[in-house]
């Protein structure tokens, strides 16, 4: 069938559209040079477009994709990993490097007992050298948990 | 004899104390950076450049680490090659094809110590390859004007799918990508906010250290995950290291021709070092034909790749230091850690610069003897290395590229791109569309639109501009912008039908 890169020609293709679309959108300046804002911008979507176009047509084999439950380790993985972003400020460093790191050690090999310890340990281990060996500004648990 | 002047005046530099711990230290990392699979030079280099910051180094002293470290990941690719089959960075993917035969035959210290040697030999010809070519080809690059940095940017993009990669459509298509990103910000030229939907956060654009850290870093972890590290584990049995002197002086002349072979491919803009491995390695099969038995562990087959990538790596230092176009994803890196510390790569560095240039070439020359040392007798504690297992290696590796960025910038919108960016970067990968061209778009597309727009000023909006590239000279059309542009055109085309006559050799399977 070969059915993912004619998906994936087809979605190059509409984000070409609306790249253009946008790139006519910029406010042109007063002065501007010959060539102005817009027109590089355009070129390259349109470029891009017939590049999707080639896939939709002669698409490759079928890459292997991953089975259903390696799937949602990946989902599961990308969404910690935003939640780790949001959590570092307001809950320190230390916890949420430990949970992240020990939520994708289980995911690459289940083991959980030593999936803990290597979340412990990098967490401990991370803290010690950026805070004391490369002297970033780190906080080691919530600020206001000490008053 | 001013090329000896020069040098002295970089060994003053390299042999300071500090300068010299610092290329230790960055062999050292880099050998194991490129020796563990999941961890190539590029994100190696590109996780390392806030460390860098926070330790507040000068230019020449930062440099210094990080290409000791880049020199360090080239030798270290080869011990994973070699003994997982599994190469630790990309452009050792050739040397997996003689060396695990060999390794299963009971040879793995030879075929190690062998492809150390013959890295040396490739990285040592190539350093004074850098010292003696860069110079002469910045007095070139003192002639471009916009019109010919435009030739030569399309040039590097048209060049980066080349042989190595397997569709023209998608190479193009990751250039267009990286180079779409690229303008996302505010526009140089006049000031006017393009494509940020009204996002302040990108307003600044996109940070070419969040794409990177995400597409190589990020994506590398995913895949760990879909592959639950199954890769790890060698079966192989390292014995006592000897120098097989024998299968050295044997193999002199196929290191020699790799290294040459090697360099040029790392100067090509854009091609980089695993074409520079690729290359040596079918022309090498090539000259011992049938009965060299090319594929079943002979000493050839290990040297010619590794003479061949680290001679390239070193190549791609030239494009990159005198004409800002670098050969490669790692030098795409270094050249974003210049401009970061507000140098300008091009012909000026080799006029203002001095130090920082000298410094580096008699640096890296310091660095290929210490590698040497720390790759033929000192192997087996990298191959004690290789036993870290991926569950406790792939969350350190994802913690010190996020916490690296959030240092930088301090920002959780950035460490949502570096998210995104890593599962954009799996997407692509998966899809067999090449990850290298995206992180030079974005980090050249900005400038190629720049020289773009410069050359049509000149030419008041005619686009023969590209062409006739001094306006005082109307009839006299630019020959390094033509030549430029006709290579540009070929290097997109040929690969289509080389293709077809130079098929990628396939890696054994056990």
């Amino acid at each position: 069938m070969r059915i993912s890169d004619r998906i994936f020609g087809a979605v190059v293709i509409l984000g070409s559209f609306i790249y253009v679309m946008a790139a006519q959108g910029i406010a042109k300046p007063f002065f501007a040079d010959p060539l102005g804002p817009q027109a590089f911008p355009i070129g390259v979507g349109i470029v891009a477009a017939i590049c999707g176009l080639v896939m939709v047509f002669s698409p490759d084999e079928e890459p292997d994709w991953p089975e259903m439950r390696s799937f949602l380790s990946i989902v599961g993985s990308t969404i910690l990993l935003i939640a780790y972003a949001y959590s570092l400020k307001p809950m320190g460093f230390l916890v949420p490097t430990a949970i992240a790191s020990a939520v994708i050690s289980y995911q690459i090999t289940p083991a959980p007992m030593r999936a803990v310890i290597y979340g412990l340990g990098i967490s401990v281990g991370l803290f010690v050298l950026f805070k004391f060996a490369l002297g970033l500004s780190l906080f080691a648990f919530p600020r206001d948990f000490f008053g | 004899m001013e090329i000896l002047q020069n040098l002295q005046l970089g060994f003053s530099i390299a042999l300071s104390p500090w300068t010299l711990m610092l290329a230790v230290a960055g062999c050292f990392i880099g050998t194991i950076v490129g020796a563990l699979p999941g961890l190539g030079p590029s994100n190696g280099v590109a996780i390392m450049i806030p460390l860098t910051f926070s330790l507040s180094l000068d230019a020449t002293s930062s440099l210094v680490l990080l290409t000791s470290i880049y020199y360090g990941a080239m030798y270290g690719g080869r011990i994973s090659s070699i003994l997982l089959n599994i190469p630790g960075d990309e452009p050792a993917m050739m040397t997996t094809l003689d060396g695990y035969p060999m390794a299963k035959a009971g040879r793995a210290a030879d075929a190690l110590v062998i492809s150390g040697v013959a890295s040396f030999v490739g990285a040592l010809l190539a350093t004074i390859g850098l010292a003696i070519l860069a110079p002469a080809l910045s007095r070139i690059a003192f002639e471009f004007g916009p019109g010919e940095y435009f030739a030569l940017y399309l040039l590097a993009f048209c060049t980066l799918g080349g042989v190595a990669s397997n569709n023209q459509a998608k190479a193009a298509f990751a250039s267009c990508l990286g180079i779409a990103i690229a303008m996302v910000g505010l526009d140089p030229n006049s000031g006017t906010p393009r494509l940020t939907g009204s996002n302040l956060h990108l307003y600044d654009g996109v940070d070419f250290l969040v794409a990177i850290v995400g597409l190589f870093a990020v994506s590398e972890v995913f895949f760990f995950i879909e592959s639950h590290g199954k890769s790890g584990a060698s079966n192989v049995k390292l014995g006592k290291v000897r120098i097989p002197w024998r299968d050295i002086f044997e193999v002199r002349w196929v290191m020699l021709r790799s290294s040459i072979l090697g360099f040029i491919c790392g100067v090509l803009p854009g091609a980089g070092a695993s074409l520079g491995s690729f290359m040596t390695y079918v022309t090498e099969k090539g000259i011992a034909g049938e009965k060299g038995g090319f594929g079943t562990g002979v000493p050839k087959g290990v040297a010619a790749p590794e003479a061949g990538n680290n001679a390239a790596a070193g190549g791609a230092l030239v494009p990159m230091l005198t004409l800002g176009v670098p050969g490669s994803g790692t030098t795409a890196v270094l050249l974003a850690v210049l401009v970061t510390l507000n140098i300008t790569p091009g012909p000026m560095l080799f006029v203002e610069e001095k130090e920082v240039v000298w410094g580096l070439i008699a640096s890296l020359l310091i660095a290929n003897f210490v590698l040497l040392a720390m790759n033929v007798p000192m192997v087996k504690v990298f191959v004690k290395i290789l036993e870290v297992p991926p569950a406790a290696l792939m969350p350190a590796v994802t913690m010190i590229s996020m916490v690296g960025i959030f240092s930088l910038t301090g920002s959780y919108f950035d460490l949502i791109l570096v998210v995104a960016f890593g599962v954009l970067g799996y997407v692509l990968r998966k899809m067999d569309i090449p990850t290298v061209p995206v992180i030079l778009g974005i980090l050249l597309g900005g400038k190629m639109e720049k020289s773009l727009r410069d050359a049509m000023v000149l030419s008041d909006g005619s686009a023969w501009g590209l062409i006739y590239t001094r306006p005082s000279e109307p009839t006299n059309p630019s020959m390094i912008a033509s030549g430029l542009l006709i290579a540009a055109v070929l290097g997109f085309i040929a690969p289509m039908f080389l293709r077809r006559i130079l098929r990628k050799p396939q890696r054994v399977s056990d």
